[in-house]
């Protein structure tokens, strides 16, 4: 306009948020589209024999050697050898871990013994202790199960206890004063303040128990996915060892599933 | 049933040895059926002696007396928090039927009983919603159910509104007003608030400053039912008036101290 020309100039400064990089965007496509890349990337590599397969087997053999190996069955006789042992020692961790978690962080004389105990014991790598634990138990299932046991035991004892010293003072008076005793405050109260933590502990557990087991096996052992992966690459098979691999990232993937199923079912108070 | 407060006194020691002095010679009875409201600027120890009276904390000197109880197999209190103190797991039904499973009650009577309630403190449609779902004056609802639900001697609640919005609260005391006349329990309320005090006892028991003395002990004859009418009325406002009387020089010095 004709008549803008003789207006005075007003300072404009519009107000601006200064927080919207923070809002991260998500890019569902390009995870999946990167990591196909990466795979196609892997793939053609492998296919102009810049690498030789011996070092770097293309996804493709990689995936023909597993299928095969799922066809014989050989692979479940060492996925089925491992998961036995990581769900013994597991299931004893847990257990062991819950209890004594609670017993320590609920009552004052069991806290005075174990927690110097716990203390001591917990920084010792777990591994290290294997060659201790195949003289006292043998070289069978046993050492390779407590081995296992011994790694989850103490995130669940220690995160059982740390929740335990948390639980809201308030819930236990109010327990208190509709008539809960001590025994039921346990159970009705501490008991499920405590199961996210439980469930983090799981979390935590099941991760140093993949890791063990293979070691574990890679000691010891006639079978299994750690013992798989030893003797492939004694053998200079790369293809089976990178089956393995992929066993255990896929166990690792399965268990977070699973843990996180199971929580969001047990713990639905929680968003 | 009387329940007398004799001569409490309380003495917190620290770790350092050092002692607090909290409540000094609280000495005072809560009739069948009265509705006694404790009412004292911050830190006068109010808490305080409402948890020694729930038998969550032990007094110094002094005792809590329940009389002519022999007979009666029910809780002595129950206690409706200023944090509501739900159980975050369980859902509304089962957090008011909590103290009637401690007692052994069977699963069908428990329902009964809370459903009862649940009507009584209005939140019906909401029994399968869990605490987090609720805003506070709903929770608040439920804490007040959970403790009528256990049927207590002695209704105990410590400062029950204080975490609510202020609208929120004034809907409140009407509601506990209407509660109060349809239950008649035996009840004792922690506030600092005069106008809710005045509102809401039969009498009020008005504490000092810390360490907590009882200043007076003022009867309210206001008719009831109560409702929002009565706040603009001039009887009302004296008492309002007489009680901030005798806590005006106490909570100043008491700001000044802790400020």
């Amino acid at each position: 306009m004709i008549g803008e020309v003789d207006q005075p100039r007003v300072e404009k400064a519009i107000v601006q948020d200064k927080t919207h990089f923070l809002q991260m965007k998500e890019h569902p496509w390009l995870s999946i589209a990167s990591f196909i890349a990466i795979l196609l990337l892997w793939e053609w590599v492998s296919q102009m024999a810049w690498v030789p397969p011996l070092f770097l087997p293309a996804p493709s053999s990689i995936l023909s050697e597993g299928w095969t190996m799922l066809k014989t069955g050989i692979i479940f006789k060492h996925i089925f050898s491992s998961l036995t042992r990581i769900l013994w020692g597991f299931v004893i961790a847990c257990s062991l871990g819950v209890m004594v978690g609670i017993l320590i962080g609920f009552f004052s004389i069991p806290e005075a013994v174990g927690n110097p105990i716990i203390a001591a014991t917990f920084p010792i790598p777990k591994i290290a202790i294997l060659p201790l634990l195949i003289l006292w138990l043998g070289i069978g299932e046993a050492s390779k199960v407590a081995v296992i046991a011994l790694g989850v035991f103490f995130p669940m004892v220690i995160n059982v206890y740390t929740g335990v010293k948390n639980v809201d003072p308030l819930l236990i008076k109010a327990a208190l004063s509709l008539g809960s005793n001590r025994a039921r405050i346990i159970r009705k109260v501490i008991l499920p303040s405590i199961l996210p933590m439980i469930f983090a502990g799981m979390k935590l557990g099941i991760g140093i128990a993949l890791l063990l087991v293979v070691a574990a096996e890679m000691v010891a052992a006639d079978a299994g996915i750690g013992f798989m992966i030893l003797t492939a690459a004694d053998l200079m098979q790369t293809k089976k060892l990178m089956v393995g691999l992929i066993i255990l990232s896929l166990l690792g993937i399965f268990f977070n599933w699973l843990f996180q199923k199971l929580e969001r079912f047990f713990v639905p108070w929680k968003q | 049933m009387k329940v007398l407060i004799d001569h409490i006194s309380k003495v917190y020691i620290d770790r350092r040895g050092e002692s607090t002095e909290a409540l000094r010679d609280i000495h005072f009875a809560i009739e069948e059926n009265e509705f006694v409201v404790v009412v004292g600027p911050s830190g006068c120890g109010k808490s305080t002696l409402l948890n020694i009276i729930a038998g969550l904390l032990s007094s110094s000197s002094g005792q809590v007396i329940f009389e002519g109880t022999q007979t009666d197999s029910r809780p002595h209190t129950a206690v409706v928090f200023q944090d509501f103190a739900l159980f975050p797991w369980r859902t509304v039904l089962k957090n008011i039927v909590y103290g009637l499973e401690e007692r052994g009650v069977k699963w069908q009577e428990q329902v009964e009983i809370a459903k009862r309630y649940i009507t009584l403190v209005g939140l019906q449609g909401f029994e399968n919603k869990y605490p987090h779902q609720l805003s506070g004056g709903m929770k608040q609802r439920v804490s007040i159910a959970r403790a009528l639900a256990n049927d207590p001697l002695l209704l105990l609640m410590d400062e029950p509104f204080s975490a609510l919005d202020a609208q929120t609260r004034t809907l409140m005391q009407y509601e506990l007003s209407r509660i109060w006349e349809e239950t008649h329990k035996s009840l004792l309320y922690i506030t600092h608030n005069i106008q809710e005090a005045v509102f809401l006892g039969d009498r009020v028991v008005v504490l000092s400053r810390r360490p907590g003395r009882i200043l007076d002990i003022i009867k309210i004859e206001l008719p009831r039912p109560r409702g929002e009418h009565l706040t603009l009325e001039k009887r009302y406002l004296e008492y309002v008036d007489a009680i901030w009387g005798h806590i005006k020089k106490e909570a100043k010095e008491a700001m000044e101290e802790t400020g």
